[in-house]
């Protein structure tokens, strides 16, 4: 029996717009759902420059970056629905899922070969990082804010405090400034900015904008809205010292402590899960462990740069066209990227050997003058400094992958 | 003859359900809130207690109403379509000599009339309970314990008590009672001034200042804080049971459930906070490392801490020496106090309603009240689109195609739930309709990421349904609202006070 689709893409980001174009493009009968009311997702609501510097070699906003993709989408004229949710997903065979859609048209059941799962990330919120205090109005996740401000035109606040100095906290701390807020503190709970340098520079230096390492947010105190947060120093593990506590008064607290990959559906069908990324363990197609079903942007790995992101669906959609093609991915000799010293995360998990495979890796901390090393293969690469918030990304070499007999460490090591 | 029921907590919604049964009373319902059940009655364990923990000498009431509350709500969770469950509860005896405070509480089950209770051993104890410490050595086992989702029954009461002709007035703050030659003739509001006879206090943690404006003096309430953490749905090992311990002289320890909507749930503290903390739901680091640090004694295993999604802290309304007061008195004539009504008052509403009509209105001041006719005990849940058999779903999207926009992934739920929360609370009289409403009928922001994704566009709906700016859409009323206007709007004041300046 024929499936009603090739391939089904879920989100409609830059990951699943860019996967859907692919996968139309190698002739695939593609659909994508998106749950928002239209085609996007996070860029849409990013104003600021600093996308598609890769891809298509020019500094544009994130609106203008995917405004690109989805005029190509259009044009191509790809099946789609807005307004649509996953419900289920029954991985039937190898060679046919059946899922169940919710549109405001009515209930769908559609069958497909493979599914791209491109749903993104959602962003951890105050109870999952251990803020105690009132439960008040004046809270928000940075991308809330950012919803608020650049898609609805409505302000948060007035005095914000930012949790998190990741380049989301940088850049709402920019964007909050722009607007006449007074932003008090960036209060960051490791010992370095979780950020870019260049947004450190132009985020916060040039708005006179102070940051606190190695500083908690730990309370937040007021009645009916936000009226201070309470600020400890860390100590080495990261735990607040007793009698560091001070005050900041303000009304907003914003939330920038980081995304974790969105995958309720595949959770509930058993997709493995690697506790370092928290998205599906995946191999050299982005396969996780159910046959046909891809993974790709921040539902596998949170990225720092939308290209990495739309070069992983890109991938994804390759890899579903190999699958419709050979009815299946052929069953290989996986090695394992096993992490070494100083590295905290990897994707994918197992390469094979048949072909060059782009690896992803965040270290654990920061340094300088270093080599990442695959001793098993030989391969070193010298990098002038490594940061947990930009992200290692190497090329293996099918030839290279081929030394290895059943496991690839990857290890950064100082160089001398 | 005209009632006022000052508060919307659990006890007044109660008292409102049994007096819209009779004729012949306009019965007002009045709540300071923007929504009911925002008090007490919202931040608690839950639990349908059995009644083995009072003792009747001591407590006579306490003991008497619990046994009878939980009987009355199989009953009124049925006719309301209140989400209940019935799973039964261990207090367990962690260590040997610890079966001795089991064994005292199994003689105060027998004379409260508990049925079915016992004490059962280590190896029963894991059958009935796989999931409880493997060294605790027995349990007290009382079946008969049950769980519900205390906001949607006030919220189910209420609903039930508008549609039988009761009047709610949300945003209307009791501040004087008038009362003329020893009888109420009424109370004063921030809304004027209300005609009433009989006026019941239900005022939760207030109850002690709506007793001072009708003379009767001489207790004060003090909130006693428990703080809880909440796991996501998906995180375990589960509890089938309610689980807690052996109350020891130092702590009455903490309980380990999973709630009716199907989350693991810890807590509570019990730390007694000055008269003047009456709002002070905060959170704290000791009270939740408190928790965590007994929760963990009475269980295999707790989730880890990455799995929590929510803590939040509820506060207990204590009268002096734990006594409720229910009462009614001779001078003045027709003010009945229902206060101090700490755990277990949930249980225990039902039965507290009826008592309060039966013993003191009927009984002590002597009112004559027949039934209605007509009356309708039945009250519609709210749909839960996410829980539909799938020809039903099919059915809802092509009646409201809202239905088949889902706007909180986490929790599945649709834009046609939030519309229809959104006109139930306009049918009961909600004339600010706020985002903790919503969240409470629909469990949307319940779920994994809290509202990160879905709160802006739930806040949308409510804006495009009640006609107002999204800034000014509130979480729970005046001063907490959710923006603070267009955003340019800092940027136009800094602009124009420089032109004043100038
Ligand atoms: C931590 C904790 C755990 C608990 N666990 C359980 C349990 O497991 N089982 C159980 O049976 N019980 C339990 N309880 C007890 C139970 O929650 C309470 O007994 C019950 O909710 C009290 O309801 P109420 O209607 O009296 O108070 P409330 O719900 O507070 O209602 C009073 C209402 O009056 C309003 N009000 C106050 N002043 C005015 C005014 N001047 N004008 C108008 N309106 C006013 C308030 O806004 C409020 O809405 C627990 C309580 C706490 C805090």
């Amino acid at each position: 029996m024929q499936n009603d689709y090739d391939v089904i893409v879920i989100g409609g980001g830059p990951a699943g717009l860019a996967a859907a174009i692919k996968a139309k493009e190698y002739g695939l009968k593609v659909l994508l759902l998106e749950n928002r009311d239209v085609l996007g997702g996070i860029p849409l609501q990013c104003v600021h420059p600093g996308f598609g510097l890769h891809y298509f070699k020019e500094d544009l906003t994130g609106t203008e970056f995917i405004y690109r993709f989805i005029e190509k989408f259009k044009e191509l004229g790809i099946e789609y629905y807005t307004g649509s949710h996953v419900m289920k997903i029954i991985p039937v065979s190898d060679i046919e899922k059946r899922l169940e859609v919710i549109t405001p048209q009515g209930l769908l059941e559609l069958t497909t070969t493979t599914i791209i799962y491109a749903t993104g990330a959602r962003e951890r919120h105050i109870f999952e990082i251990g803020i105690t205090g009132h439960r008040v109005a004046g809270i928000y996740t940075a991308g809330e804010a950012q919803t608020m401000m650049d898609i609805d035109g409505i302000m948060p606040g007035r005095e914000i405090v930012i949790v998190g100095s990741g380049d989301v906290g940088l850049i709402m701390a920019r964007r909050f400034a722009l607007e006449g807020a007074n932003v008090k503190a960036v209060i960051e709970i490791m010992p370095y900015p979780g950020g870019l340098t260049r947004n450190i520079v132009q985020c916060l230096q040039d708005f006179n904008i102070p940051l606190y390492l190695s500083h908690a947010v730990t309370r937040i105190e007021g009645k009916e809205r936000v009226e201070r947060v309470i600020v400890s120093k860390v100590d080495e593990n990261l735990t607040p010292i007793p009698g560091t506590e001070r005050e900041i008064e303000c009304d907003t607290v914003v939330i920038a402590a980081g995304l974790v990959p969105y995958l309720k559906v595949l959770e509930k069908i058993g997709v493995m899960i690697d506790p370092a990324t928290k998205g599906p363990v995946v191999n050299e197609y982005l396969e996780t462990n159910i046959p046909g079903i891809f993974v790709a942007g921040n539902a596998l790995v949170i990225n720092d740069l939308v290209d990495y992101v739309v070069e992983q669906g890109e991938w994804a959609a390759e890899s579903a066209y190999l699958y419709v093609k050979n009815q299946g991915i052929p069953s290989k000799k996986w090695r394992k990227i096993a992490k070494g010293r100083n590295i905290r995360l990897v994707v994918p998990h197992y390469v094979s050997g048949d072909r060059d495979v782009m690896i992803y890796a965040r270290v654990q901390k920061p340094e300088e003058n270093v080599k990442i090393r695959f001793p098993e293969i030989e391969k070193e690469v010298k990098l002038p400094v490594v940061r947990p918030a930009e992200m290692v990304r190497i090329k293996l070499r099918r030839e290279e992958i081929k030394k290895a007999k059943d496991k690839i460490t990857m290890e950064v090591v100082p160089n001398d | 003859m005209k009632v006022v029921i000052v508060g919307a907590g659990i006890i007044g919604a109660s008292i409102a359900r049994v007096l819209s049964q009779y004729e012949g009373l306009e019965v007002h319902l009045l709540e300071k809130c923007p929504d009911v059940g925002m008090g007490v009655s919202k931040a608690n364990t839950a639990i349908i207690h059995p009644g083995h923990e009072d003792d009747p000498n001591k407590y006579p009431l306490r003991a008497k109403l619990c046994v009878r509350g939980n009987r009355l709500w199989h009953q009124w969770a049925k006719e309301l379509e209140i989400p209940v469950k019935w799973p039964g509860e261990l207090m367990v005896a962690i260590e040997e000599e610890d079966l001795k405070t089991a064994e005292h509480y199994l003689e105060l089950a027998q004379k409260n009339g508990v049925p079915g209770a016992r004490i059962i051993y280590r190896e029963e104890l894991s059958k009935i309970e796989p999931n409880v410490n493997p060294d605790a050595a027995g349990a007290l086992w009382a079946p008969t314990a049950g769980q519900i989702a205390p906001w949607e029954a006030v919220i189910a009461l209420v609903e039930n008590a508008v549609e039988n002709g009761v009047r709610l007035h949300t945003e209307t703050e009791v501040r004087g009672i008038r009362i003329e030659k020893g009888e109420v003739k009424g109370v004063e509001t921030n809304n004027g001034f209300i005609e009433a006879e009989i006026v019941i206090n239900a005022a939760g943690l207030y109850a002690d200042e709506i007793s001072k404006m009708a003379g009767v003096d001489g207790f004060s309430i003090h909130p006693r804080r428990g703080e809880y953490y909440v796991f996501d749905e998906d995180a375990g090992p589960k509890v089938t049971r309610i689980v807690h311990q052996t109350p020891t002289p130092i702590t009455k320890g903490v309980y380990v459930i999973t709630t009716v909507e199907g989350n693991l749930m810890i807590g509570p503290t019990a730390q007694d906070l000055p008269e003047e903390a009456k709002e002070d739901t905060s959170t704290t680091k000791e009270g939740l490392d408190f928790v965590w640090e007994w929760a963990q004694k009475l269980v295999r295993k707790l989730p880890p801490k990455s799995k929590v999604i929510k803590t939040f802290s509820g506060l207990r309304p204590e009268p002096p020496d734990g006594r409720w007061i229910i009462e009614a008195y001779d001078d003045p004539w027709g003010f009945v106090n229902v206060a101090g009504i700490r755990s277990p008052g949930l249980t225990s509403a039902p039965a507290i309603a009826v008592y309060v009509v039966n013993e003191l209105l009927n009984g002590r001041l002597d009112i004559k009240l027949t039934k209605k006719a007509k009356w309708n005990p039945y009250r519609k849940s709210m749909p839960r689109f996410a829980t539909l058999p799938k020809e039903k779903r099919q059915q809802f999207i092509k009646t409201n195609p809202a239905y088949g926009n889902v706007v909180c992934m986490c929790k599945e739920v649709t834009e046609g739930e939030i519309v229809e929360a959104i006109n139930r609370m306009k049918r009961i009289g909600i004339k600010t309709i706020t985002l903790d409403g919503v969240k409470f009928r629909t469990l949307s922001m319940f779920g994994t990421c809290q509202g990160s994704y879905c709160r802006i566009r739930i806040a949308r709906i409510v804006a495009r349904e009640t006609g107002i700016p999204l800034w000014k859409v509130s979480l729970k009323g005046k001063g907490t609202e959710y923006g603070i206007g267009d955003v340019k709007v800092l940027l136009r004041n800094s602009k124009e006070e420089k032109k004043n300046a100038e």
